[in-house]
């Protein structure tokens, strides 16, 4: 069992975990006192001694499935075996495609008696036959290979897109539609909702189950596992993922501007105050003893920040507009610009906003950033930008630049941002692409980085904050 | 194997004559003694109070506000028969309010009454092993708990609120169970304090702290532990109707309100309720009663409009 925590500990050590030795013993503690036959009991101690984090809990609970799936629950597997000796000598005889989809006769359950099974443990709840229905329905449906080095995600769509969950679903809700009430209907949809999310949770299981005996868990732990959060690329993240990010970025920029707050006033003094120092020395005979200081003047930045909303990297752009609102109290003046090939400000859209999701939403809709063929071009927003804006940059100003610098083959106008920096306190250039890709292609990061005080790397939230929070 | 068990280690390492007896036999028997004490927990969180007593270690316990974080810690401590201290940290807690301070006017009248007696003067040392003693000491939280001899659980409420430096004071209670004073020399515990941390995650809290501690997160509970919260909590109130709420709490929740309701104004909903003399809800009295729930005015907006259909209007 010790080895098993260590593989185990390890491979969250992988997923980005920062599990120390001593968690690790506390672990194995937490392990002797308990009852290791209650998988529920095993998965809280173990969450208690490594995880430290409630945004890491997910990332855990995966990993667990993995590792303790068969080890942990003997008398489960073996009791669904019973029922898939069929199918499983099936697949081993090299025909599982065709009893899968015939649904034959050898099958213990046919579809709809299985529909049958999944809708009344659904309706009564019955958790023990569910598991049972989406073992089932995953050894009928999936399709699954052996040996094959995929995470599930694939056999989870195809056994989800055979159980019409749709269908389930009206059936659930189906039995309260009679109700008049608007409340009372809307409370049987979420039920049926939230029902079928246990269903999906099931099948996952089930899948997971099979691959782990396929493949062992250390093989299938590094197909399955997810990034924390904070580590997600922003620029590729999928829908599901970009969801997790903004939750994070709540949490984030919260602890970020308690941070900056903290670290501006713990400047408690100002320069020594020469009047009032002298004076104070009259009781001790004209000796200074006594310093006194001007109270301190925090020096609280303004910010500009300049991002590319074009298609590539508008999801970037999002987060950090989002972040630098949201702790727009840390500075004392937030102005935003957005371009595609055309400039436009956007500072309007955070005011009297209480939440920054829904300005960058509104953005997205409206600001008006196209002049002509909707392909990025920063020499032209740059110019516009000179234009209209560059008597507002002041010494005190710190622009942030948004964007990859794939400028596709426009002109640089590269001379504009040396004019801005002769202007302003700093010029920071942040590139949500991996720094290897710059300057390949249409980037022309360097063109621009001359000109920059930095050009920083910021592909996850965790380099995000990383910046912001450094920023002078 | 020559390893300890934690508690028996934690003893020895303390000088205690006979091991202090464990509170709980098993995270069942948590269970069942919080739920007598009205405090309905899950798997995890008596797993995670078993564990604690166990392994005797401190618990970090997080999650949103109002879900019964506080609570756990005085439920623990009913169950289990000890004595609740509790130190409530804000910005600007320093060792003087958390730990002990000396009694200096005390002292100063100590010194005073020493001179006026008139006897032949004291000698220094001797005044000075006088006035640094337990008698001049004002035990704070922290110091009363780890001298106390009865049992107690230590409560450190909303720790994320003191300053990073604040924080390395409680380092030493929470891994060794003592607390150094340069003038009197080290406090051991009498006894093994259960000690419960509680934070709103407003700021990222030290690896080290967090290495001391267990883990435990307290979400919004699922709808049937809700509605067992309910039912405990709220007297006289009709199962149909707790199940109702703890629905409409939930479907509140999955919106994306500026703050969802917690567990406690849940239950401040439910009593509105009873007293009302509802038997059940509709979606008339929801939106008229949804201000003790929701706390923004935008929110209120937003729930009428998704939940309960278009036609509401709010007056």
């Amino acid at each position: 069992m010790l080895n098993v925590l260590a593989d185990f500990v390890g491979e969250l050590r992988a997923a980005g975990l920062p599990v120390s030795m001593s968690e690790h013993v506390d672990a194995a503690r937490a392990m002797r006192v308990i009852d290791l036959g209650e998988r529920r009991a095993l998965r809280d101690a173990l969450a208690a001694t490594l995880v430290k984090d409630g945004d890491h809990l997910p990332v855990f609970y995966t990993a667990f499935d993995v590792f303790f799936a068969d080890r942990a629950a003997p008398a489960a597997p073996e009791e669904s075996r019973d029922g898939e000796t069929p199918s499983g000598d099936a697949g081993a005889a090299g025909s599982g495609q065709s009893q899968g989809e015939g649904g034959g006769s050898s099958a213990p359950l046919s579809a709809e008696q299985l529909a049958d099974l999944l809708y009344r443990a659904l309706r009564d709840g019955d958790q023990s036959s569910l598991v049972r229905g989406a073992r089932a329905a995953v050894s009928r449906y999936a399709g699954m290979e052996p040996g094959r080095p995929v995470g599930g995600t694939y056999y989870l769509y195809r056994t989800l897109r055979s159980l019409e969950l749709d269908r389930l679903e009206a059936r659930l809700t189906g039995e309260q539609a009679d109700q008049a009430d608007e409340l009372a209907k809307r409370l049987a949809h979420d039920e049926a909702r939230a029902r079928i999310e246990n269903l999906k949770r099931a099948v996952e299981r089930a899948i997971r189950e099979q691959l782990v005996q396929d493949r062992g868990a250390n093989a299938l732990a590094k197909s399955v596992r997810k990034p924390l959060p904070e580590d997600l690329d922003i620029m590729h993240a999928n829908r599901e993922e970009l969801a997790q990010l903004e939750r994070a970025l709540r949490s984030l920029s919260r602890k970020l501007a308690t941070r900056l707050a903290r670290r501006r006033r713990r400047r408690r003094r100002g320069p020594v105050d020469l009047r009032h120092t002298v004076r104070r020395s009259l009781s001790t005979g004209g000796v200074p003893l006594d310093l006194r200081f001007k109270p301190p003047r925090p020096a609280k930045p303004e910010i500009v920040v300049i991002a590319d909303v074009s298609g590539s990297v508008a999801s970037f752009a999002r987060f950090t507009l989002h972040l630098v609102h949201a702790i727009s109290s840390q500075f004392s003046k937030v102005r935003s610009f957005v371009f595609v090939d055309g400039l436009d400000e956007v500072t309007d859209y955070f005011e009297g906003v209480d939440d920054p999701a829904v300005a960058v939403a509104r953005i997205n809709a409206e600001a008006d950033v196209v002049a002509f063929d909707g392909h990025s071009d920063y020499g032209r927003a740059l110019i516009t930008f000179q234009e209209h804006f560059a008597k507002d940059i002041t010494r005190r100003t710190t622009v942030l630049i948004l964007g990859d610098a794939r400028n596709n083959y426009h002109q640089a106008h590269a001379e504009v941002l040396a004019d801005l920096r002769s202007r302003a306190r700093n010029v920071f250039w942040l590139n949500p692409e991996p720094a290897s890709y710059w300057n390949s292609g249409d980037s022309i990061v360097d063109q621009y980085e001359r000109y920059c005080d930095r050009v920083v790397e910021c592909r996850t939230l965790r380099q995000l904050e990383a910046f912001v929070g450094g920023l002078p | 194997m020559t390893s300890l068990d934690p508690r028996q280690e934690l003893a020895k390492r303390l000088g205690l004559e006979h091991l202090p007896p464990v509170h709980f036999e098993s995270a069942a028997d948590v269970r069942t003694r919080l739920a007598a004490n009205d405090y309905l927990s899950d798997d995890s969180i008596a797993s995670v109070a078993f564990l604690a007593d166990r392994l005797a270690k401190p618990v970090l316990v997080e999650g949103p506000a109002g879900t019964g974080k506080t609570a756990l810690a005085k439920a623990v401590a009913d169950a289990a028969g000890a004595r609740l201290v509790r130190l409530q940290c804000y910005e600007g807690l320093d060792e003087s309010k958390a730990l002990y301070e000396w009694n200096y006017r005390k002292q100063l009248l100590r010194i005073q009454a020493g001179r006026t007696e008139g006897e032949a003067q004291e000698s220094w040392g001797e005044l000075e092993e006088d006035i640094f003693s337990g008698e001049f000491l004002l035990t704070r939280p922290l110091l009363e708990a780890i001298s106390a001899t009865d049992p107690v659980v230590l409560l450190i409420d909303e720790v994320d609120r003191v300053e990073l430096e604040t924080e390395a004071l409680l380092l030493e209670i929470l891994s060794e169970y003592q607390v150094s004073i340069p003038e009197l020399g080290t406090v051991r515990a009498q006894q093994i304090p259960m000690v419960f941390l509680t934070s709103n995650n407003t700021r990222e809290l030290s690896e080290a702290l967090k290495r001391r501690c267990l883990y435990l997160y307290i979400g919004y509970p699922d709808v049937e532990r809700e509605r067992d919260i309910i039912l405990a909590r709220v007297p006289g109130i009709a199962e149909a109707l707790a199940q109702q709420i703890a629905q409409v709490v939930r479907s509140l929740r999955s919106l994306d309100l500026k703050k969802a309701p917690s567990v406690s104004e849940t239950l401040d909903w439910a009593r509105t309720l009873v007293i009302l003399g509802r038997d059940e809800i509709g979606a008339e009295e929801t939106v008229a009663t949804l201000h003790i729930l929701l706390k923004y005015q935008s929110d209120i907006e937003r729930a009428t409009k998704e939940i309960l259909g278009r036609a509401v209007n709010l007056a």
